[in-house]
């Protein structure tokens, strides 16, 4: 019955956390995609240097820990120009999660047959043109449903946002947690927001394959 | 009157010297070949003596080692510019279609033409479907290639490299991937584009199509020309030793 209580009264407190979370992904999701993009090109590209940056780029993000990502960047940043904790948070999670979008892309580029690149270049078809009207449009099928499985991943990534003092849904709980001594209560009710969230978006993404299955 | 023989004798396609190594591996050992206008030229031979490889360094899918390639007297270069104006006018059918799997079978025809021909897309359309209705699949026009049986398929990629409207069309083993029943319809198309001159680059291991359709036999072994000639003369009496154990072999397997 307190459990239930708790749940009803906390709402207020945590859907504004929520919103907060929310935004927090989006945003990741957006900027990982447009820097995974760029990285991905560059280590395709044939000018050595610009593969060697991306191949460091990559090493450099999976290799080190989202939370070092984050501080490195936050205490890095604020120490140059102010920025809020939320940008820096921004900034921190769509890094640490655009060296896994660029895989997701070179593995989804990958996963077209070299037949179909000759077959559009023996047409005349300019590379870039071949890329965008033969390569991505099949690569899509990989691509999309593993960049939903990215943003669930970054949606529970983006609970480390707290520790920059970003009041995300997760801090919401901490402060609720703190307040009334109830730590096992709040972080289950939050746990169950994630849930609740996560649940959402394995639904769309299994819609999202289905419908590629279709187009077969 | 128009003096047909000197038409039929300009070189479409002049091969001179080509060498291919893929690392340390010789695969194309110095040959030269010349493709009039209008001539059907099949390349025969057994497997990796180049057959393909030699038809995929004439649209620079494949980079020669050393040697050139001269089409209509330009030289092949592989800049990308120069790479996409020469593949402009030279069609391509490969082994496994390699039709576009995302488009319809008149999407498939009609993209090129609108990005690289910079045709209206009025005009590729009705391009595309004269096109369908003339390898006899005007109503797969709107069939993604995965409703479509392998002959059919192949037929939309040839539809696809014709509406580029090519002065040479290169065919890599175009029937090998085919059901045993479906080769005909293909090699019907082919023969019709042939009797219509065009210009063909063949690899095929159809013999009767090789002895019907082809002006000249080529057969190709150990990276250079064993031995050439028009089809009856090299099928039927071949002179030299190794197109003799080549064609004893292919028909010991019939």
């Amino acid at each position: 019955m307190e459990f239930w209580n708790a749940l009803i009264t906390s709402w207020p407190t945590l859907v504004k956390g929520l919103t907060v979370t929310l935004s927090l992904t989006a945003l990741t999701l957006i900027f990982s995609v447009v820097l995974g993009a760029i990285i991905v090109a560059l280590k395709m590209s044939k000018v050595r240097v610009l593969a060697a940056f991306a191949t460091a780029y990559l090493a450099v993000v999976r290799g080190v820990p989202l939370i070092a990502l984050l501080f490195v960047i936050y205490f890095g940043i604020v120490s140059i120009v102010k920025v809020d904790a939320f940008a820096a948070a921004v900034i921190g999670l769509s890094v640490h999660s655009s060296a896994y979008v660029a895989e997701i892309f070179r593995s989804g580029i990958n996963s077209v047959p070299n037949g179909q690149i000759e077959a559009s270049r023996s047409l005349g078809m300019s590379r870039i043109a071949t890329m965008s009207k033969v390569v991505a449009p099949q690569a899509l099928r990989v691509v999309v449903p593993a960049l939903v499985n990215q943003a669930i991943i970054s949606l529970k990534d983006s609970a480390v946002a707290s520790f920059i003092t970003v009041d995300e849904l997760f801090m919401s709980a901490q402060r609720l947690s703190a307040a009334t001594f109830q730590p096992l209560t709040y972080y289950a009710i939050v746990s169950l927001y994630y849930l609740a969230i996560v649940g959402v978006m394995t639904y769309l993404s299994g819609r999202v394959e289905r419908y590629f299955e279709k187009r077969g | 009157m128009i003096n047909t023989a000197s038409l039929t004798t300009t070189p479409r396609v002049t091969i001179t010297g080509a060498v291919k190594k893929f690392g340390d591996t010789v695969v194309l050992n110095g040959v030269d070949l010349q493709v009039r206008s209008g001539e059907v030229c099949v390349l025969i031979g057994p497997s990796g003596a180049g057959k393909s490889t030699l038809l995929r360094c004439i649209n620079g899918l494949e980079r020669l080692t050393a040697g050139t390639v001269d089409i209509d007297g330009a030289r092949l270069e592989y800049r990308e510019k120069n790479l996409n104006h020469m593949r402009e006018h030279v069609g391509m059918v490969f082994q496994s279609f390699n039709l576009f799997p995302h488009l319809t079978a008149l999407e498939n025809i009609t993209m090129a033409q609108t990005r690289v021909s910079k045709r209206s897309k009025a005009d590729a359309r009705e391009r595309g479907m004269s096109l369908l209705d003339r390898v006899g699949l005007a109503s797969k026009a709107d069939s993604y290639p995965s409703a479509l049986s392998g002959g059919q398929q192949q037929r939309v990629a040839i539809a696809r490299a014709l509406a580029m409207t090519p002065k040479l069309m290169l065919f890599d083993e175009p029937t090998s991937a085919l059901d045993p029943e479906l080769v005909g319809e293909v090699l019907q198309v082919m023969r019709e584009l042939a009797d219509e001159g065009m210009t063909m680059v063949v690899v095929t291991h159809e013999m009767r199509f090789a002895r019907q359709v082809a002006d000249r036999v080529v057969l190709l072994a150990d990276g250079g020309i064993a031995e050439e000639g028009p089809p009856e003369k090299l099928l039927d009496n071949p002179q030299s030793e190794r197109a003799r154990s080549f064609l004893s072999q292919i028909r010991s397997d019939d």
